[in-house]
């Protein structure tokens, strides 16, 4: 980007102002580190210059956003076109308490709903099975039948706004769920559009809600890419995430490696069986964190266009719509405290500002009291505004990746790459992202980051405001979400209503339909979609994919 | 506490656990216990489990467990795990392949680390050997560190040492610790779903020409704990070996060999103890210690200077 | 040589986040002691079974979907009906400082939310062992 004369003199000039600037004045006042280290562990120079970008080239290697290698932006408008969708993950208790929320977020002003499920409905348990004791709508809503469903999207037009559900193990029955009270309604496949998460390999690497083993995992996602491009085109059938990877204690090189590695993975699978990438390729999505080191995060999003775009070409995509690595954002869960909750709020704002300045398409902020319970309607309203503010007020959305040629941002953003592909190296070595599984080789690079950074906060050699410095006594008085206590009973009132007063021969003839095509090879979902149309609970049609695919131990790692 | 021994025999499982806590931190009351318990003990068959890390040993052992106690077996498990050398703690994570038999009453599961003795394997394993038995267990398996001394020490305890490979995990055989593969008396191929187990049975067979001394062939076994494939066919094995030691005096000699060892590892424990924990003999050693790396003594004549004091 | 403490750390009902669970017991084995690691999903009969059979001092108990009231509760109980009055129960998670003053009760001992520092729950346990 720069002639070699040019570079020449300004290092010339950086060597002067080291020697009588800089290092002159260090000698007097010290660096408040002996060392500049982000989150990843890459070492931060002082200034980054021209020199340290010598090599890019704007064409090859930046490019314009809306076109490869697509570093700067997915879309050729971005937000000067529309703005990223203000998506705000909700979820608890029974699905007519969540109704109310999600109707209270429509109100004040978000553009896309996102579901939060509790922990039975994300294990494919019904609310009143043994192993929910105590979880139900702790940590998201219960859906246990598409009557639920149904209560849960009751007066909310899902023919015009988008719904994004976190679902893993049991996504492909919760999406049958979704499809069948949209076509109950009269709305057709393909009009509606949103995403489930369905990505199970990083289930196996960090969040652990998996249920059967990876074989027949990837073969119901698989089958669930196909139904979508097939019948449901506007649906993203999977976000391929890093958010949890980096929640588990991973590093942001980790968490784009890992994530991109997933991807790549999840395509040869699709291609293996024959699909044909331009028709499935469309509809991959992605989902990241947004953690604290603001430039880190920043470089990380472009790193990941770039890289994606490379890679999705290198598997024989040919269609520019399949190169885009299109992402929603959240805010980092695991940076809240529960000590001094409102600072949090300052925490949110600048990991929101990163996703924006990284070109999110989507992006969800915690609210402050996350580290104590689920959000109040309070604290969910100030996270939303906070969007707003950034996306009315801060003038950023206004010009497409404005720190784009920024020496420092360009440099990060190709060290990262570098750093990724050589995990990709480590990846192969071990034989591949499921062999890498098996062995615990991401699992034990998690632990390892999440075990070093935590002694870095126990040993004060970085700072957590408030916890381990800048604390004060004061007790936490922000008011906590409080639940309706009568809302477990009633779930399972209407369970057993429910299972008292479906047609039995029609469900049972179903679940045994679906039984033996999930011994076979045949494309689930019209067979989810029977069960689920004949009312077949969560924990039935899971349970009898149980029964076929077995359950997934994972491997020890600390 | 005296009638901890009695519990024992009876099966009171909190009497089981608090006793190996005891014998493990040298209780006295513990020790004289023993002395009941050994005289009860002897009938269990003991079937040590060892290999590389990553072979499958704790899932392996589910099974074993499983299939035991669907003939009526009462089952023993003793898991060990590396003690760190520095901190002296240990993460005990086997257990987490076994918990489905957790609720069992019938399975007994004690984690244990390996306490950092230069013998590897913890020597209060001997001890809780006899527990088991005596306390009624009919099998007892013993699961170990795949790295360290500890997996060839396995085979002066258990009556069957298998020895558990892996395809595909970029060892050859040949590189992995001689001794290892002379100790087994059942070979086991675990996770023989993947590819290359031709390759390691092919390995194993080769190695076996070379330096197999014993009368007996010695089998080698394929499971899938996945499949659920081989384990049967290993129990039989395991079978078949328990009927051939008791063949002629082989259990005996076995048996002897493990007492040797025990009664050895008792002696070497209270000795070590003795210069080195109890302060009449600790000062005298950090001194001499001290004189050695000074270069005025060597540590040959220090061990003469210790021993003499002792022997007095 | 002084008895080494020993600690079950539990992941008692569905929760699958293990973050903090296994970064205490690496803190714990740091600190000398002898960790039990039960996994995932347990039950509280699992759970107490294991702490009976690994005859360990301390009970660590980590939950972060909220049901914690229910689970952690069950725990305590079981142990009590079994005549259990030697073990120490420590919990973590998220935890609202106002379910604290119920789980004391209930015979959890000692609560640490986000943010405590490792070094805390392992001197607390050091110091409450019952010994």
């Amino acid at each position: 980007m720069f002639e070699d004369e040019k570079i020449k003199q300004i290092k010339c000039s950086k060597d002067k102002w080291e020697e009588n600037c800089y290092l002159k004045l260090i000698k007097k006042h010290p660096e408040r580190k002996e060392s500049f280290r982000n989150l990843s562990d890459t070492q931060i120079k002082e200034i980054y210059t021209p020199e340290d970008i010598e090599n890019l080239d704007y064409i090859k290697n930046m490019g314009f956003p809306g076109g490869y290698p697509f570093l700067r932006g997915v879309h050729s408008t971005m937000y000067r076109g529309r703005l990223w969708t203000m998506r705000q993950f909700a979820g608890f208790g029974s699905a007519e308490e969540t109704n109310k929320r999600y109707k209270y977020l429509l109100d004040h002003g978000e553009t896309g709903l996102s579901v939060a499920f509790d922990y039975p409905t994300l294990y494919g348990y019904d609310t009143d099975h043994p192993l929910s004791r105590g979880e139900f709508g702790k940590c998201g809503v219960a859906i246990s039948s598409l009557q639920d469903m149904e209560i849960l999207f009751s007066g909310i037009p899902i023919d015009k706004v988008t719904t994004s559900m976190t679902i893993n193990g049991p996504a492909a029955i919760v999406w049958g769920f979704y499809i069948a009270n949209a076509e109950n309604r009269g709305i057709s496949k393909d009009v509606i559009g949103g995403t489930i998460q369905n990505d199970i390999l990083k289930e196996y690497i960090a969040q652990k809600s998996f249920i059967f083993p990876p074989e027949p995992s990837m073969r119901l996602i698989v089958d669930t890419f196909e139904y979508g491009f097939k019948h449901v085109p506007r649906w993203n059938t999977i976000s391929i995430s890093g958010y949890h990877i980096r929640e588990a204690g991973s590093t942001a090189i980790q968490e784009l490696a890992f994530t991109l590695g997933d991807g790549i993975e999840y395509v040869k699978w699709a291609v293996k069986r024959g699909l044909d990438i331009d028709k499935f390729a469309p509809r991959l999505s992605f989902f990241f964190n947004a953690h604290n080191d603001f430039f880190e995060e920043i470089a990380k999003y472009r790193a990941a266009r770039r890289i994606w775009a490379k890679e999705m070409k290198n598997l024989g995509a040919k269609k520019d719509r399949s190169l885009l690595m299109r992402f929603h954002t959240q805010t980092a869960g695991c940076s809240l405290t529960a000590q001094q909750p409102e600072i949090n709020i300052a925490r949110v704002t600048m990991q929101a500002l990163a996703a924006v300045l990284g070109g999110t398409q989507s992006l969800h902020t915690n609210s402050m009291d996350e580290a104590l319970a689920l959000p109040s309607e309070k604290a969910v309203r100030i996270a939303l505004r906070t969007q707003q503010i950034i996306a009315e007020e801060s003038g950023v959305p206004n010009t497409i990746d404005p720190l784009g040629g920024s020496y420092y941002i360009e440099w990060l953003t190709d060290k990262m790459e570098e750093e990724t592909y050589r995990y990709f190296d480590k990846v192969e070595r071990h034989g591949g992202v499921i062999p890498a599984i098996e062995k615990g080789f991401f699992q034990r690079e998690i632990a390892e980051a999440a075990y070093r950074y935590q002694k870095e906060i126990d040993d004060d050699k970085r700072t957590i405001v408030g916890v381990n410095r800048y604390k004060t006594d004061e007790e936490i008085t922000i008011p906590i979400l409080k639940m309706d206590e009568k809302g477990e009973h009633r779930q399972i009132n209407r369970l057993n209503k429910l299972r008292k007063e479906r047609n039995k021969a029609k469900y049972e003839s179903n679940l045994k339909k679906l039984k033996k095509a999930a011994q076979g090879k045949e494309n689930l979902m019209p067979y989810i979609l029977n069960c689920v149309h004949s009312y077949a609970t969560l924990g039935e049609t899971c349970g009898v994919l149980r029964e076929v695919f077995g359950e997934y131990e994972e491997p020890s790692i600390f | 506490m005296s009638e901890l021994d009695s519990k024992v025999l009876k099966g009171d499982i909190r009497a089981i656990a608090r006793m190996i806590t005891l014998i493990e931190n040298n209780d006295s009351v513990a020790i004289d216990a023993m002395k009941n318990i050994h005289k009860k003990s002897g009938k269990a068959h003991v079937i040590g489990i060892t290999g590389v890390m990553g072979s499958g040993k704790s899932s392996l052992i589910f099974e074993l467990a499983y299939q035991y106690r669907k003939r009526g077996k009462k089952v023993g498990i003793i898991a060990v795990d590396p003690t760190s050398p520095f901190s002296g703690g240990a993460i005990l994570g086997d257990r987490v392949r076994m918990m489905e038999l957790a609720t069992d009453d019938n399975v007994f599961i004690r984690s244990m680390g390996t306490q950092g003795m230069l013998g590897g394997l913890a020597s209060s394993v001997f001890d809780v050997v006899e527990i088991f038995d005596a306390s009624g267990m009919d099998i007892i398996l013993i699961e170990t560190v795949g790295v360290g001394q500890a997996e060839v020490d396995i085979v002066k305890i258990a009556d069957t040492t298998i020895v558990v490979l892996v395809p595909g995990l970029g060892d050859s055989i040949q590189t992995i610790k001689a001794g290892l593969m002379e100790i087994a008396d059942i070979f086991v191929v675990n996770k023989s779903d993947k590819s290359g187990v031709e390759q390691v049975v092919v390995e194993i067979e080769s190695m076996l020409e070379i330096s197999s001394k014993s009368d007996r062939k010695i089998p080698i076994i394929l499971t899938s704990t996945k499949k659920n494939q081989g384990i049967l066919e290993l129990l039989n094995e395991i079978e078949n070996h328990r009927i051939y030691l008791k063949k002629g005096k082989k259990l005996e000699e076995k048996r002897k060999k493990r007492y040797e060892t025990e009664l050895t590892e008792i002696i070497r424990k209270r000795l070590m103890s003795l210069i080195f924990d109890e302060s009449k003999f600790k000062d005298k050693v950090d001194r001499l210690i001290d004189q050695i790396s000074k270069k005025e003594l060597d540590p040959y004549s220090a061990a003469d200077e210790i021993l003499g004091k002792i022997l007095k | 040589m002084d008895r080494k403490i020993r600690v079950l750390v539990a992941k008692p009902g569905l929760d699958g986040h293990d973050r903090g669970a296994k970064i205490v017991a690496r803190a714990l084995r740091d600190a000398g002691m002898e960790v039990i690691y039960s996994g995932l999903h347990q039950t509280a009969e699992q759970i107490v079974k294991t702490a009976i059979q690994e005859d360990v001092e301390v009970i660590g108990l980590s939950l972060l979907s909220g049901a914690h009231m229910t689970l952690f509760v069950d725990v305590a109980n079981m142990l009590k009906e079994k005549h259990i009055d030697d073990v120490l129960i420590v919990g973590g998670g998220i935890i609202p400082e106002e379910d604290v003053p119920r789980l004391k009760k209930a015979g959890i001992a000692g609560v640490f939310g986000p943010g405590t520092p490792v070094e805390e729950i392992v001197d607390f346990i050091k110091m409450n062992v019952k010994r």
